[in-house]
């Protein structure tokens, strides 16, 4: 736990820190969105205790579903855990944010058990594909046609709600060898324009499964052409970057901008450089939900920022 | 680390997960060497190209024309075997699916993971 790689530029016990105590105390985090910065508020219990008002959605991430390797022999089980939780929740959020990875291998009968699963929150979800969801024979036509309508190219798109501007991105397509996730310069154009005639007042918020900043290059956890992206919601007074891909919770706030990525709800990964690869982390059964879970952004009109509280299936 | 020892000496009695975790972390590295060692054994014989921990062994593969090479996945997450000039593609190889491709022309042949571009491999045809 000591290796994480979002840099903290050295504020001390910082909110990384706490955090990843949270996380292997088997708690998690949920968002705030106050005035249009995303903030972590505290543990799920606290938060939930708060009774946060205003506007709240969910990021969930990596579910995996098919997967049903020793790490987690049962992804549609800890996934119907995790639903449980959001039906279970005082305050319905008003939609989710899925990152990514919905299904294992991009299988009809994965999405149809995903999809069946999702169907209960009885909450809309906003989806962006990982690599594991387009890898049918057909190289994502399975995806686009469940949930790329009203999207552009291999699916990205953005809606306003709340008075917040949205954007999902995918950054799992033509993928270049020795490189890490890519936008491409046809989606980048896209993104210009789109933000062109925002007000730099607008709250964005941004989610794409891999992440955006360079995480951990050795394992490919970034995206190449992520700057390009970042660099054109730079004038942006508040930015939220929500990215799923590495598993585990990591958080950096960098000027108006916030990058936090989200647990799986199926199976957990080592921190950055911590194991010979980033498979599956094998963890005993008893500690897997203490690794595994969602997050909650609560969105608050005025002058705080957002607040982003993670949960795992333990908490 | 003797606290550690004990600690997972005593789970492991109650937990075959924890006993498999106690192997790994003890013998990783020894393990590590043996598996790498039978691979390039098993290349030589073969033509085959090993998936492990995110990595092709061996990284750089030299064959004659006409050989058929063969990419197998050992890990948990499914992994796709693309050339760079788009000559080869496979499947996602889920855990322990295979590709092969026969080289019908000789030349330099750089491929990597289309799912995580940062495993590169080489087959040079001669």
């Amino acid at each position: 736990m000591s290796k994480k790689g979002f840099d903290d530029r050295g504020q001390g016990l910082g909110r990384r820190e706490v955090l990843e105590c949270m996380v292997w105390a088997g708690t998690g985090v949920l968002w705030t969105v106050s005035g249009g910065v995303p903030h972590s508020v505290g543990m799920i219990g606290d938060a939930l205790a708060a009774e946060p008002k205003g506007f709240t959605f969910l990021q969930m991430s990596d579910s995996h579903i098919g997967f049903d390797k020793a790490a987690n022999p049962d992804a549609l089980g800890t996934l119907r855990e995790a639903i449980a939780k959001v039906k279970a929740m005082p305050m319905k959020p008003s939609f989710i944010i899925h990152t990514g990875d919905i299904t294992h291998l991009s299988k009809p009968a994965e999405f149809d058990n995903a999809e069946k699963a999702f169907g209960e929150t009885g909450v809309q979800i906003h989806y962006v594909p990982g690599e594991h969801d387009l890898i049918d024979e057909e190289r994502g036509k399975a995806y686009l046609e469940r949930y790329g309508k009203g999207s552009k190219g291999a699916g990205w798109y953005s809606f306003d709600d709340h008075g917040i501007h949205f954007i999902g991105l995918v950054n799992v397509v033509d993928l270049k060898g020795g490189g890490l996730g890519n936008l491409g310069a046809e989606q980048l154009a896209w993104l210009e324009a789109d933000l062109k005639d925002k007000s730099s007042s607008t709250p964005i918020v941004v989610f794409a499964h891999i992440p955006l900043q360079v995480v951990y290059k050795e394992w490919g956890w970034g995206t190449e052409d992520g700057t390009q992206a970042l660099a054109l919601l730079k004038r942006f007074g508040s930015v939220t970057v929500l990215n799923g891909h590495i598993h585990q919770l990591a958080q950096k706030v960098e000027g108006n901008m916030t990058f936090h990525t989200a647990l799986s709800t199926a199976f957990p990964q080592p921190a950055p450089g911590s194991a010979p690869s980033p498979g599956p982390m094998l963890v005993p059964a008893d500690k897997l939900r203490t690794l595994l879970g969602l997050s909650t952004v609560t969105v608050v009109q005025g002058n705080k920022p957002l607040a982003i509280i993670d949960k795992t299936l333990a908490g | 680390m003797q606290t550690l020892i004990s600690h997972l000496r005593l789970a492991a009695a109650r937990l075959a997960v924890r006993r498999a975790l106690v192997v790994a972390m003890l013998s990783g590295p020894i393990l590590g060497a043996m598996l790498a060692f039978g691979a390039v054994a098993a290349q030589d014989a073969t033509n085959v190209i090993t998936i492990d921990n995110f990595t092709f062994t061996p990284p750089e593969l030299t064959v004659a024309l006409g050989t058929t090479v063969k990419w197998v996945n050992h890990d948990d997450i499914p992994h796709l075997v693309v050339n760079k000039d788009k000559v080869f593609r496979s499947k996602a190889l889920d855990t322990d699916d295979s590709f092969s491709y026969t080289f019908a022309s000789a030349g330099t042949f750089d491929y990597f993971c289309a799912l995580h571009p940062h495993m590169v491999g080489k087959v040079i045809v001669k």
